[in-house]
C-alpha cells in the first residue's frame, strides 16, 4: 500500500490574479477577496491528483480537513484519511506547519503540497528534509525549485516516486521574496532552507535552479579544486548552500547548510558564526571567503548570508573572495550578472566587475558582477 | 503551393539485442579444423602467444545462424531514420548533408581496403599522394602552413592541438607557468574538455548582450598564464564573431597561442580563413563538412593545421614529397614532434572522400557550397521565425552563417509544450530534430542547419511539419505529450542516463547492473 500526504494552501495564488503579488497575511487576503479573487488551489490540486487515480485502490491518502485537502481529494474520487487538530476553514500558516508534522508522523512516503513559496517555507520550517516532498504550483510566487513545472507534472512525479520508478532525491532551495518589497517593485528572494524532492529530469521548475542530475558530481569536482588549492596560512570562511557544503564533506568536516562556518588548516574552528564572531577571526588572520550565488537571481551577498557584512567582506578583501557555482546555476541566471547588495553602496561598487567563478575542477567561468 | 505532409509510418520490429537472440549451439559458420601440414609448419597458432595474453574463458559472443544475423541487422537498419532517408536539417550543429555515393565507392575500392599501413612506401604511393595533396588543399582552405591527418575526430583534433600548444610553451621554458586555456561557452564543449585532459585549467567566457563572446571578459582573464585561446567561430548560434581578429590580438599580446575550432566551417569555405584572423592552429572535421556522414554515421577525421613556427611539433609521421626521386614518403625524422596521437597516419577512407569531394568542386565549387548553405539557412530562418511561439537567440543578428539556435520559450509559456515534446512528435512525420544543446543557455532550444544539400522543397516540407506541430501545440497539446505514434519506438526514458548505477553501454555492463542493481532494489 502506497502512503502519501497532501496539504493544500487554499488561499495560495489568490493575490496574483488581482495584482497583489502574493497572499501572505490576513489583510492582503481580505483585500484579495474584496477584489474578487478566487482560489486556484482546488482546481490545480485535483489536476495534480488525477495521475494518482491509476493507483487509487492501492493508495492511502492522508490529508487535512475541508479546503486544505479533504474537499479536493474527495472531489477527485479518493477516500482520504483526515488528520485531527486542523481547522476546516480560515486556516493560517500555523495549520500548514502543524499538518506537515502530523502527516510526516503518520509515516507517509511522500508529502504533496499545493501553494507557493510561502507554503514551501512553512513546510521547510515544519519538517525540513525529513521527508521527500513535491510542490504543486498554485501560488503567486514560485521561486523555489521544489515545485513541479505544472500541477499534472507534480502528480506524474509523485506516481513515479511511489512506484519506485525514480528513487533519486535532490536537495533544492526554498526561496521566498519579501512581499511588501515586491509590491513596491523590488524583488528580494532570500534563501530559507532546503527540501528534498524526487528528481526527474525536466519535471521541475526550470531556470530557478540548476537541475542537472550530475549536479552533485560537479559540486564534488568544485570541492576537489578548492581543497587542492587550500593554503594553511588562510582561514576559510564557508558561506551557506549545498555547493559550499560539498567542500566540508570533501574535508570530512561537519558544517551547517544555512550558516557561515570557518575552517583553518582543514579543521573546523567555528560553525554557524555571527558577524561579530567572524570579525573577531578575520581581524586576527588572513581569510578567504567561499560563497555561491543564491537561487536563480544570482545574489552573492545580501540574500540569506547577512553575517557576511560589509565589514567582514572588506577585511577579507575582494581578491580573497572565491565564488563557486555549477554551470547549471550560472545558466539559470539567463545571462543576468551576479548581484551584490551588501548594504554598503561603495562596497557594492568595488565588487563590480568580472569574477572568475569556479565552475568545475580546474575550470573557471568569467562572469560579470553588478550591484 | 502548399506543402502536403506525408502520411508516414516507421517500421517497428521490436527487435531484441543480439545477445538476447543467442541460441547455444547455433552457428553462422563452421570453421574447418586446421590441416595437419599447416599445424606441422606453424604450430597450433596459440602457444606462440604469451600466456598472459591468452584468454582464460571462451568469449561470450552470441551464437546465431546466418539468416538470423542478416534478419537482425536488416530490421535494425529499417528502424533507423538515416541521413539518406530523411530531410536531415533538424540535426543542427552536425552539418548533415548529402555525401556523394561515388566517393563511397572510391573508399570501398579494394585499392584502399586491401592496403596495409605497414606496406612498403614504394607500394603505397597512390594513397600517400592523396594524403599529401589533401594537405595542400587544406593549406589553401585555411591559409595555414602544415597539416596533420592523424586525429580520428574533432575532439581528438583539439586534443592534438592542446599537445602542440604544450610542446610550444615547453620549448620556450614556459610549460609550467602557462597553464590556462580560454574558451567560450558557445564554443564546442571539446574546446574545454580536451585541453583539460591535457592538464590545462579552463576559463570560460560567456556572451555579451550582443551575442558575441564577451571581449571585456577576455581582457580581464588573459594573462601570462594564458597558454592559448581555443574558440569556435561561428559558434553554434550561427553568429559570426566579426571581432575575432581582436580576440587573437589580445591573446597574442600576452604570448598565448590561438586555436581555431573549424567544425562549423561549412558556411565559410572560400570566404574566410584562419590565417587572416591570425590563428596559429586550427582543425577541420573531414566528416560532416567534407563528404563523410556525421552523427555516428561513420569514422571521423579531425585534421589539424598549424603555422610554420609550430609545424615541427606535428605528430609523426608527416607525408612529404621527394622531388628528386619523385616519391612520396613518411617522414619520421622530426625530433620536436609531440609523437603519436593515433596508430598509423589518419583515417584513410575519410581522407579519400574529402579529397575526392574537394577536387570535384574546385575552389569556386567550395565557395558555392558555403554560399548555398548560408542562403538555405537564412531562408529557413525567415520561415521558421514566422511560426507562432518561436524566437531566436540574439535576434539583432539578422544574418546568420550556416545554422541558427532557436527557442520555443514563448510556445512553452503559452502551451506547456517543450522542445522535447516537439522532438518526439516530429518523428511522426518521418524526420527528426535533436535537442542536444547543452548547456541550455537558450531556453527550450532547437538548432536547425539546412546545409547546401537541401532543396527549397525539402526545407519547405520541414517547415510545414514544424508548422503543423505548432498548430497542434496550441490546439491539442495532449497529442504532443503522448507522441510519437508512428515511430519505431516510443518515448525513451532518459532518466537512467542520469544514474551511474543504471546506464549501460555494453552488454556486459547491462548484465552486471540489471542482474545486480535492480534485483536488489
Amino acid at each position: 500500500m502506497y502512503k502519501i500526504g497532501l496539504i493544500v494552501n487554499p488561499i495560495a495564488g489568490m493575490g496574483g490574479r488581482v495584482g497583489l503579488k502574493g497572499t501572505d497575511g490576513w489583510k492582503i487576503l481580505q483585500k484579495a477577496k474584496s477584489l474578487g479573487a478566487i482560489s486556484l488551489s482546488p482546481k490545480r490540486t485535483t489536476d495534480a491528483l488525477e495521475p494518482l487515480l491509476l493507483i487509487k485502490d492501492n493508495l492511502k491518502l492522508i490529508t487535512c480537513p475541508g479546503d486544505m485537502g479533504e474537499n479536493e481529494t474527495i472531489s477527485c474520487g479518493f477516500s482520504p484519511d483526515i488528520i485531527n487538530g486542523i481547522k476546516s476553514k480560515e486556516t493560517t500558516f500555523a495549520d500548514t506547519r502543524k499538518a506537515a508534522r502530523v502527516i510526516r508522523d503518520c509515516g507517509v512516503d511522500l508529502l504533496l503540497f499545493a501553494g507557493g513559496d510561502g507554503t514551501a517555507r512553512d513546510i521547510f520550517i515544519a519538517i525540513g528534509m525529513t521527508l521527500p516532498v513535491i510542490g504543486i504550483p498554485t501560488g503567486v510566487k514560485i521561486h523555489s525549485a521544489v515545485f513541479a513545472s505544472s500541477p499534472s507534472k507534480a502528480g506524474e512525479l509523485s506516481l513515479l516516486y511511489l512506484q519506485k520508478k525514480i528513487s533519486k532525491l535532490k536537495e533544492v532551495e526554498v526561496m521566498d521574496i519579501n512581499e511588501q518589497a515586491f509590491r513596491n517593485g523590488i524583488v528580494k528572494a532570500m534563501l530559507f532552507g532546503y527540501l528534498k524532492i524526487p528528481y526527474k529530469r525536466r519535471c521541475l521548475q526550470a531556470g530557478k535552479l540548476g537541475s542537472s542530475p550530475s549536479e552533485e558530481i560537479i559540486q564534488q569536482a568544485i570541492a576537489e579544486d578548492i581543497v587542492e588549492n587550500m593554503n594553511d596560512d588562510f582561514l576559510y570562511i564557508k558561506g551557506p548552500g549545498s555547493t559550499t557544503r560539498a567542500i566540508m564533506e570533501k574535508l570530512g568536516l561537519s558544517c551547517t547548510l544555512l550558516g557561515v562556518d570557518v575552517v583553518y588548516k582543514k579543521e573546523v574552528i567555528g560553525l554557524d558564526l555571527s558577524e561579530s564572531e567572524l570579525l573577531k577571526l578575520v581581524n586576527k588572520k588572513k581569510a578567504k571567503l567561499i560563497i555561491t550565488p543564491i537561487g536563480g537571481q544570482g545574489y552573492i551577498f545580501g540574500r540569506g548570508n547577512q553575517q557576511l557584512s560589509p565589514q567582514v567582506i572588506r577585511k577579507v578583501k575582494r581578491e580573497n573572495i572565491i565564488i563557486i557555482a555549477t554551470n547549471n546555476k550560472i545558466i539559470s541566471l539567463k545571462g543576468s550578472p551576479l548581484l551584490v547588495d551588501t548594504g554598503d553602496l561603495s562596497l557594492d561598487k568595488e565588487l563590480n566587475g568580472y569574477a572568475q567563478i569556479v565552475t568545475n575542477y580546474h575550470e573557471r567561468t568569467a562572469y560579470r558582477i553588478k550591484f | 503551393m502548399k506543402t502536403k505532409l506525408r502520411n508516414y509510418h516507421a517500421v517497428r520490429w521490436d527487435e531484441p539485442i543480439i545477445y538476447q537472440l543467442n541460441r547455444s549451439g547455433e552457428r553462422a559458420i563452421l570453421v574447418p579444423e586446421v590441416g595437419e601440414k599447416i599445424t606441422e609448419s606453424v604450430g597450433d597458432g596459440i602457444s606462440s602467444i604469451p600466456e598472459s595474453m591468452r584468454r582464460k574463458n571462451v568469449s561470450q559472443l552470441p551464437s546465431l545462424s546466418q539468416p538470423q544475423v542478416l534478419r537482425h541487422f536488416l530490421r535494425l537498419s529499417q528502424e533507423n531514420l538515416g541521413a539518406d532517408l530523411n530531410i536531415d536539417i533538424g540535426q543542427g550543429t552536425c552539418t548533415m548533408k548529402y555525401n556523394p555515393k561515388i566517393n563511397e565507392q572510391f573508399a570501398n575500392s579494394e585499392k584502399v581496403t586491401e592496403m596495409h599501413p605497414y606496406q612498403d612506401e614504394s607500394t603505397s604511393q597512390g594513397l600517400l599522394e592523396i594524403m599529401y595533396k589533401t594537405e595542400q588543399l587544406f593549406k589553401e582552405i585555411s591559409g595555414l602552413d602544415r597539416f596533420s591527418m592523424h586525429p580520428g575526430g574533432g575532439a581528438h583534433g583539439i586534443y592534438t592541438i592542446s599537445s602542440i600548444i604544450r610542446a610550444y610553451h615547453k620549448s620556450r621554458g614556459e610549460e609550467d607557468t602557462r597553464n590556462e586555456i580560454i574558451t567560450t561557452i558557445f564554443s564546442h564543449p571539446a574546446d574545454a574538455a580536451a585541453p583539460k585532459v591535457k592538464g590545462y585549467k579552463i576559463i570560460i567566457i560567456y556572451p555579451d548582450e550582443n551575442g558575441f563572446p564577451d571581449i571585456e571578459a577576455l581582457k580581464k582573464v588573459v594573462s601570462e598564464r594564458t597558454a592559448a585561446l581555443l574558440i569556435t567561430n561561428p559558434e553554434d548560434t550561427g553568429i559570426y564573431n566579426s571581432k575575432i581578429a581582436e580576440f587573437t590580438k589580445i591573446v597574442h599580446d600576452f604570448g598565448g597561442l590561438c586555436g581555431y575550432d573549424q567544425a562549423n566551417a561549412n558556411g565559410l569555405l572560400g570566404i574566410t580563413r584562419a590565417k587572416e584572423a591570425n590563428f596559429d592552429l586550427s582543425f577541420f572535421n573531414l566528416h560532416k563538412t567534407f563528404s563523410s556522414p556525421h552523427g555516428c554515421g561513420g569514422p571521423a577525421s579531425g585534421v589539424i593545421g598549424v603555422t610554420n613556427k609550430l609545424s615541427k611539433f606535428l605528430p609523426v609521421p608527416v607525408v612529404d614529397y621527394d622531388k628528386k626521386n619523385s616519391q612520396y614518403f613518411l617522414d619520421y625524422d622530426r625530433p620536436d614532434s609531440i609523437g603519436k596521437v593515433k596508430d598509423f597516419y589518419g583515417v584513410m577512407p575519410v581522407i579519400l572522400r574529402a579529397y575526392a569531394w574537394i577536387m570535384s568542386l574546385g575552389a569556386e565549387g567550395l565557395r558555392e557550397v558555403s554560399n548555398v548553405a548560408i542562403l538555405n539557412n537564412n531562408y529557413t530562418m525567415k520561415k521558421i521565425l514566422e511560426l507562432r511561439g518561436v524566437s531566436m537567440a540574439f535576434p539583432e543578428h539578422k544574418q546568420r552563417i550556416e545554422q541558427v539556435r532557436y527557442s520555443w520559450e514563448k510556445l512553452t509559456k503559452e502551451t506547456g509544450i517543450k522542445t522535447e515534446d516537439i522532438q518526439r512528435r516530429i518523428f511522426d512525420f518521418g524526420t527528426h530534430y535533436w535537442t542536444s544543446h547543452e548547456p541550455w543557455l537558450i531556453p527550450e532550444p532547437f538548432t536547425i542547419e539546412p546545409s547546401e544539400s537541401y532543396s527549397k522543397d525539402d526545407i519547405d516540407e520541414f517547415i510545414a511539419i514544424l508548422g503543423q506541430i505548432v498548430k497542434e501545440a496550441y490546439e491539442e497539446p495532449e497529442k504532443l505529450k503522448n507522441a510519437p505514434y508512428k515511430s519505431s519506438i516510443h518515448h525513451i526514458d532518459h532518466d537512467t542516463l542520469d544514474d551511474l548505477l543504471k546506464w549501460a553501454i555494453t552488454w556486459r555492463a547491462y548484465k552486471k547492473k540489471y542482474n545486480g542493481y535492480f534485483q536488489h532494489k
